[in-house]
């Protein structure tokens, strides 16, 4: 599917995050420490969307059950989860937060 | 010689969370984990939401897979049901006639359903809600278009009529107080989420109580009679094709007592997690266990107190001492509106909101002495972790600012990082 733009690059301050639908995948976009990270918006536990959670620690916390996910990996790191979110190549580009997708 | 075996009883979410810590905290003896019920450990919360809805399959809310727990190196035993604890020999009586001996022992039976008493409650149509078999059992009954009377106004019978009216089902919730979640919340609070039920048509019959369940006359015999109508201590009778009943539950804390454990409301136990008889332990819903944060004993009722008091209670069988000491937080899902409450509500507390629970999005705080006690997020979870900085921290607070939602409450608990003391000064200024 390639890259997509999903945001003005303005639109995300530092510790935000936002959550935005490409096609049919909700995916959540945050800034962290000035890097940009997207991973899958519904968590893998329960139904709640990441982009109403925390960012601490390099982790996105689901606002939810306090379930941790790592934002380089997906990779789930505390009780209750236990699955990883999917993580998405991002990128900056004229202005635009990009996001690219697998076919 | 003495055993280096772990067990733990009751497999539910509180005993399936105290296996899995054991093994991630490094504990390398055997790991036994015996449940009376068929399926491996689960968590409930979904029984009377996404399940009961056909939103999500009932091994949806398994804590892992089946076949994880002995890739995991934990021994689960479904289906056998512990009968009597000799803490002398440290051995545990299994109904299936077989014994097991431990080194230390962890009590996570949880608690049961507190019966209706006094009425026929089983004729067919009658649904209590515990277990993934009474929810599969329910499920089959919420056909749309009938009428499901529910008794009791708490949590579950509130969320059982969320899920109810959303199938399409004509719902009245009969609860013998005046208010609704008398036990969890301060009357006005639970008057949004009246509310919030009568603006989806679901009806209510409150401060009534039941004194009979109406069974059909025809079948041959008893075992194809079933219920027609709740009949009310006011003698009106509201008719039903399904009945569910959830009054609360009750602790299983009888193999404790048998083993000669304190139990007062739940198996006493400090805030470690050890119960008075050595060598034995409890977590989750069964404990009254002491809160240091509250300063008292708590027993509760929630996904939380089974996930993390289990977890911690784990580490304290195999290392140091770690108090579990967690403000105590609870969630709802009622009619797509997300419900969070972190904090204990309290007599004489003032509630201050923050938005109108109308709009969908809003937060009520209760109040005493300017500290909040107890804070109630409708659709605004992700501020629930501010909230609960401000109750942890004692920080006082103002009715006024608290109120106005253009003030990020994330600013106001981020004073609360600096030392209590400085903020009990600045109050008495
Ligand atoms: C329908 C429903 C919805 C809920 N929704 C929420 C919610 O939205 N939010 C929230 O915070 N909480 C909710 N809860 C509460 C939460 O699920 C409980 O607090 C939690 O399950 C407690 O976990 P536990 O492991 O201590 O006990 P349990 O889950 O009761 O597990 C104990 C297990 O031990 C077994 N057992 C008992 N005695 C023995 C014995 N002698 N031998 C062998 N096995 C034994 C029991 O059969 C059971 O399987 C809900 C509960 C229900 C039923
Ligand atoms: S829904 Fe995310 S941790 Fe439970």
């Amino acid at each position: 599917m390639g890259w997509h733009a999903v945001a003005e690059e303005g639109a995300l301050g530092d510790d935000e995050a936002l959550g935005v639908t490409v096609g049919k995948v909700q995916i959540a976009i945050l800034r962290a420490a000035g890097a940009l990270h997207a991973l899958d918006n519904v968590c893998t536990h329960q139904y709640a969307l990441l982009s109403d959670g925390y960012v601490e620690d390099g982790c996105i916390e689901c606002p939810l059950h306090q379930g941790k996910f790592e934002l380089t990996s997906g990779n789930a790191m505390c009780a209750p989860v236990t699955e990883p979110v999917k993580v998405y190549p991002v990128k900056v580009d004229g202005g635009k937060i990009l996001v690219e997708l697998p076919d | 010689m003495s055993s280096s075996r772990i067990l733990i009883i009751g497999a539910g979410q509180a005993g399936g969370r105290a296996a899995e810590a054991l093994r991630v905290a490094g504990f390398t003896g055997p790991v036994t984990l015996v449940g009376d019920e068929m399926e491996p450990p689960y968590e409930r919360p979904a029984l009377s939401k996404e399940v009961l809805l056909g939103a999500a399959a009932p091994e949806s809310t398994y804590i892992h897979p089946r076949e994880q727990w002995r890739a995991k190196d934990v021994e689960l035993i479904c289906g056998v049901r512990a009968e009597a604890i000799a803490p002398g020999s440290r051995s545990v009586m299994f109904s299936d006639g077989t014994r097991l001996d431990y080194g230390q022992l962890i009590l996570a039976t949880g608690s049961r359903v507190r019966p209706l008493i006094g009425v026929d409650d089983t004729l067919g149509g009658v649904h209590y809600l515990r277990t993934i078999d009474d929810a599969k059992r329910l499920t089959r009954d919420l056909v749309p278009g009938k009428r499901v009377v529910v008794i009791g106004g708490g949590f579950i019978g509130l969320e059982v009529a969320s899920s109810a009216s959303k199938l399409g089902l004509s719902v009245t919730v009969v609860e013998r107080q005046p208010a609704l979640l008398e036990r969890a919340l301060p009357a006005d609070i639970a008057a949004a989420v009246e509310r919030l039920h009568r603006e989806q048509g679901v009806e209510f019959r409150l401060g009534a109580g039941v004194s009979a369940l109406v069974g059909s006359a025809n079948g041959n015999g008893n075992a194809n009679r079933r219920v027609t109508a709740v009949g009310l201590s006011d003698g009106a009778e509201l008719p039903a094709d399904v009945v569910v009943i959830g009054i609360g539950i009750i602790p299983n804390t009888e193999i404790a007592e048998g083993a000669g454990a304190e139990s007062a409301d739940g198996v006493v136990t400090d805030e470690f997690g050890r119960t008075s008889v050595e060598g034995v332990w409890a977590a989750g819903d069964v404990t009254s266990h002491y809160n240091p944060l509250l300063g008292r004993r708590v027993r509760l009722e929630s996904w939380q107190n089974a996930q993390n008091q289990a977890i911690a209670v784990a580490k304290n069988v195999i290392g140091p001492p770690v108090a579990y000491a967690e403000v105590p937080w609870f969630w709802s899902d009622q009619h797509g509106v997300n419900i969070q409450m972190v904090g204990m509500a309290q007599p004489g507390a003032v509630t201050v909101w923050r938005g109108d629970p109308a709009s969908g999005r809003a937060m009520a705080f209760s109040v005493v002495d300017a500290r909040i006690v107890c804070a109630t997020a409708f659709n605004a979870g992700g501020e629930i972790r501010f909230a609960r900085k401000l109750i942890e921290s004692h920080t006082p607070v103002d009715a006024g600012v608290l109120s106005d939602a253009s003030r990020k409450l994330k600013d106001l608990a981020g004073r609360a990082d600096r030392p209590i003391a400085t903020h009990d000064a600045a109050a008495a200024v």
